[in-house]
């Protein structure tokens, strides 16, 4: 049986477990002299029942979902005979992956070995028993369940504490799921990293000045000639973040001070959410921008006066990065500074200020820790900007601080290595985890490091 | 005395000095939100001239005979003739009843290359449609080549880009058009196919499938989630060391670039767990991380904007926490709740550089009909036709960037009427 036939009986199972416990409930309060006389209201019945007959072979039907398939491959191919058994995890995939077209009869059988057919089949019969007992099981775990539930209904079960249990231990595990997400973030990136540390030095990655990934296909290359250097990589992406960070912080600080500070009600209300627009627009829009209309345009600039920009200069993607960061800083700008108590701001005036001495020397200092906050954030982001990149900044990794120049950077070769149609232990796709990992690190601390400043800041003053 | 005027004109002095500074100051301001309403503007400007034109298409008219013996078939209902016959055949002859003076192969070749490659099967569709055609002849608008496209597109324009056709190519499109056989038409293969290797022939309904299924799932898994999530943390969790962990947790995974759930979608579903490359399913889960601490973070606002009286009065009443909670709580913090929820979406909907790790990035041309089957989204159709070198999916990408700003357009305003419209101020 599928998978969501099983869920759609579970599913209906617990409905009719919902009604069952809700009337016998009822039934037992009649005698009693109404509902009254029950601990709880009879939906709670109903739905202790429900839960007891659906939530165990759920969460039965979801484990086996994630772990039939492994465990069957593996089955599969403990069985085989020793002379096909793979020796590597790509022959052990490659071989995998036959075994199951096979099974599927995508394959045609005709020429294939007796061994591997037999495993084909072998497969197949193991598919089947596994959906069966799925089934069985399930079946079996909700009927016990709904029975066991709708035994211990009386007038004095407490139910609906009972239930809140379990709803309150459900909302717990909705809250943990964040916890597991960055577990898993950090588990995986980590466990590739490692593996690849292993042919290739820590040292040699982080600290060489040579990027290039392509000649590691053979063997003898890896981890030897040092292809895997990182630092102009780490170069490029701070020289692209770099000239956004020179685009958008004046622009972002000076809107958001003149929002704050200057604008009338009218211009303000205008203005921002038309400045916000740009927070919204998608990174694959920002890139074709970019590749398309801002570098041949600067490539055009810089050829009639005389200057030699690349056509994929990092001048283009940090720039449209730059917009693209603008509404980010201008409202988190824009936060911190309308938290300035006006207090501060009267006193100055009161002194003989003017308004921009005031902003200058009073707002501005009070607001600079948030400032700073909100800016190491936007540096964060514009480090871990993919898109544009991708699309307007080069391939080559060059050591260069000239932003004329086409740079790469980390984003970029993460998504070349891993678009293409490597095998999934080779070297060039563990280097992509490698840099994914260097790539949390950093943006883990700036945001750690930021959170930590805007959140101090906020309690200063409220 | 001398003294204090002497001060009075140091101090006049200063003050126009600082008054001009105060005015340079506000100019700055002035100049610096210019500056970024005129990015916005620049950019939609450059959007829309470029993808204006893809709406429309490049027909030209020629009279078809769907004679069976160019076809090479007798029987419509006999699929293996279907898939033997020769349908190209039927553009070309009407091609070349058209213009009888061609001769020699290449200028044959050429003249076969002013219809899209794929015009022979929209006329064996077009026969299957309407069996009754056979042997019959009519007018018909057939679908231009995609370079005959760009360049008659450019010369309407009266700035023609005629670097991808021939001399002779050009003067046949000059007669068509003088007897008014060559005219724009709405360009429906946009809207009604999935991807194309032919720009002519490319369109977005299986991206634009691709993005529903996908956000489909990302928001029947990310809003019960985020919202319970939201409820646990705002309304039940003990002040403790692991709730602040939790929120830390969240906070972070917020800020974490999106290109990392990339790498974990691709390390623990398709690695771990064998899911299937390609499939809505992985992008929704991928995404479905992604959105949800957004979706938390919006919800809890929502949640603290209920006033406690709200909650006490409940509780007074008799009713128990949940019940507090599932029955005031919730239903007056939904609208604060659907707008979060919306605006994930609407992120989710834009982001395409973790499904650049899943494989989503296929070419793909059947149009995805399950959560099962290979897909990819709009941004990542986008991002592929803006790596075509074809010069006529330029305009293709900016049509189909088009389409996507509308919908984000669209679920961004209805966020805010939301807001504006459901939300109560106590």
């Amino acid at each position: 049986m599928q998978a969501t036939n099983i869920l759609i009986l579970l599913l209906s199972l617990g409905a009719v477990a919902f009604y069952l416990g809700r009337s016998r409930s009822l039934a037992i309060a009649a005698p009693l002299g109404g509902i009254r006389k029950l601990h709880s209201l009879p939906s709670y019945y109903g739905m202790h029942t429900a839960l007891w007959c659906g939530l165990p072979s759920l969460v039965l039907l979801g484990l086996w979902l994630m772990f039939d398939q492994p465990v069957i491959n593996s089955v599969v191919i403990s069985s085989l005979a020793a002379d096909i058994t793979p020796i590597d995890t790509a022959s052990y995939n490659l071989l995998l992956n036959k075994i199951d077209n096979l099974a599927q009869g995508i394959l045609p059988r005709k020429g294939q070995s007796d061994s591997l057919i037999a495993a084909a089949d072998h497969m197949v019969s193991l598919k089947q028993i596994s959906r069966w007992s799925l089934t069985a099981l399930s079946l079996a775990l909700s009927t016990t369940g709904l029975f066991w539930a709708w035994r211990k209904i009386g007038s004095e079960f407490r139910a609906r504490p009972a239930v809140e249990k379990v709803i309150q231990n459900l909302l717990l595990a909705c809250a943990c799921l964040a916890i597991f997400t960055t577990l898993g973030i950090v588990l995986s990136v980590l466990f590739e990293s490692i593996q690849f540390f292993r042919s290739v030095p820590i040292y040699d990655f982080v600290f060489g000045l040579d990027w290039s990934p392509q000649t590691a296909i053979r063997e003898d290359q890896v981890g030897s000639s040092g292809s895997f250097g990182a630092v102009p990589l780490f170069v490029g992406t701070l020289l692209v973040s770099a000239v956004a960070m020179f685009i958008a912080v004046p622009i972002g600080l000076m809107s958001a001070i003149y929002l704050a500070e200057y604008a009338s009600k009218n211009v303000r209300s205008v203005a921002k959410p038309a400045l916000e627009v740009l927070a919204g627009i998608p990174t694959v829009v920002y890139g074709f921008f970019a590749a398309l209309t801002v570098a041949p345009f600067l490539r055009d600039l810089g050829a009639s006066v005389g200057l030699s920009i690349s056509s994929e200069s990092a001048l283009a993607a940090g720039g449209v990065m730059g917009i693209m960061i603008i509404p980010f800083i201008s409202s988190l700008a824009d936060d911190v500074i309308t938290a300035v108590p006006q207090s501060m701001r009267d006193g100055s005036l009161a002194m003989g200020a003017t308004r921009s001495e005031t902003v200058r020397r009073v707002v501005i200092p009070a607001a600079l820790p948030g400032i700073v906050g909100g800016i190491m954030l936007a540096v964060s982001r514009a480090i871990g900007e993919t898109m544009i990149v991708v699309m307007a900044a080069g391939m080559a990794a060059k050591l260069t601080a000239n932003p004329l120049e086409s740079v790469t950077t980390v984003t970029v070769q993460i998504v070349t290595l891993l678009t293409g149609d490597q095998e999934f232990d080779s070297p060039k796709t563990l280097a992509a985890f490698a840099l994914g990992l260097m790539l949390f690190i950093v943006t883990l601390l700036l945001n750690i490091f930021a959170l930590h400043i805007v959140k101090k800041y906020r309690e200063q003053y409220e | 005395m001398s003294k204090s005027v002497d001060n009075l004109a140091k101090i006049k002095h200063s003050l126009t000095r600082r008054n001009r500074a105060e005015a340079r100051f506000r100019w700055y301001g002035r100049i610096a939100i210019f500056i970024g309403l005129s990015a916005v503007a620049v950019l939609f400007v450059d959007i829309i001239s470029k993808g204006h034109g893809a709406f429309q298409a490049t027909y030209i008219n020629l009279d078809v005979s769907y004679n069976q013996d160019i076809i090479g078939i007798d029987n419509l209902m006999d699929s293996t003739q279907l898939v033997a016959g020769d349908w190209q055949a039927l553009s070309k002859t009407a091609l070349r009843t058209k213009f009888p003076q061609v001769s020699g192969r290449s200028d044959k070749r050429e003249l076969n290359n002013l219809l899209s490659s794929g015009a022979g099967f929209d006329l064996k569709d077009r026969l299957m449609a309407k069996p009754l055609l056979l042997n019959e002849t009519e007018s018909i608008w057939i679908l231009a080549d995609d370079d005959i496209d760009t360049y008659y597109k450019s010369w309407l324009d009266g700035d023609a880009y005629a670097a991808r056709l021939s001399e002779k190519q050009i003067g046949w499109i000059d007669e068509l058009h003088q007897q008014d056989l060559i005219r724009l038409q709405l360009n429906t293969n946009l809207f009604t196919r999935g991807d194309s290797r032919e720009p002519e022939q490319a369109g977005i309904l299986g991206a634009v499938m691709g993005s529903i299924l996908t956000l489909v799932l990302t928001l029947l898994l990310s809003f019960p989630i985020g919202v319970s999530a939201a409820i646990y943390l705002e309304e039940f969790a003990p002040k403790n060391k692991w709730t602040d962990f939790i929120e830390v947790n969240i906070n972070n995974l917020a800020a974490v670039p999106s290109i990392i759930f990339g790498l974990l979608g691709l390390a623990i579903f398709i690695n771990f767990f064998h899911v299937p490359r390609s499939v809505p399913i992985v992008g929704g889960l991928v995404l479905t991380l992604m959105i949800l601490p957004t979706i938390i973070i919006t919800s809890r606002a929502a949640i603290k904007s209920v006033p406690p009286s709200i909650r006490e009065a409940a509780l007074g009443m008799g009713a128990s926490k949940y019940q507090m909670v599932l029955h005031h709580v919730l239903p007056l913090a939904l609208p604060g709740m659907l707008t979060g929820a919306i605006i994930g979406m609407a992120q989710a909907l834009g982001e395409t550089a973790p499904l650049l790790m899943i494989g989503m990035v296929a070419f793909i041309v059947d149009i995805p009909g399950s959560f099962t089957d290979p897909a990819t989204v709009l941004p990542v159709q986008i991002f592929l036709w803006a790596d075509s070198p074809e010069r006529a999916f330029i305009e293709k990408t900016s049509a189909a960037i088009m389409v996507l700003l509308t919908f984000l357009i669209i679920m961004n305003t209805s966020a805010v009427w939301l807001r504006k419209r459901l939300e109560r101020h106590w």
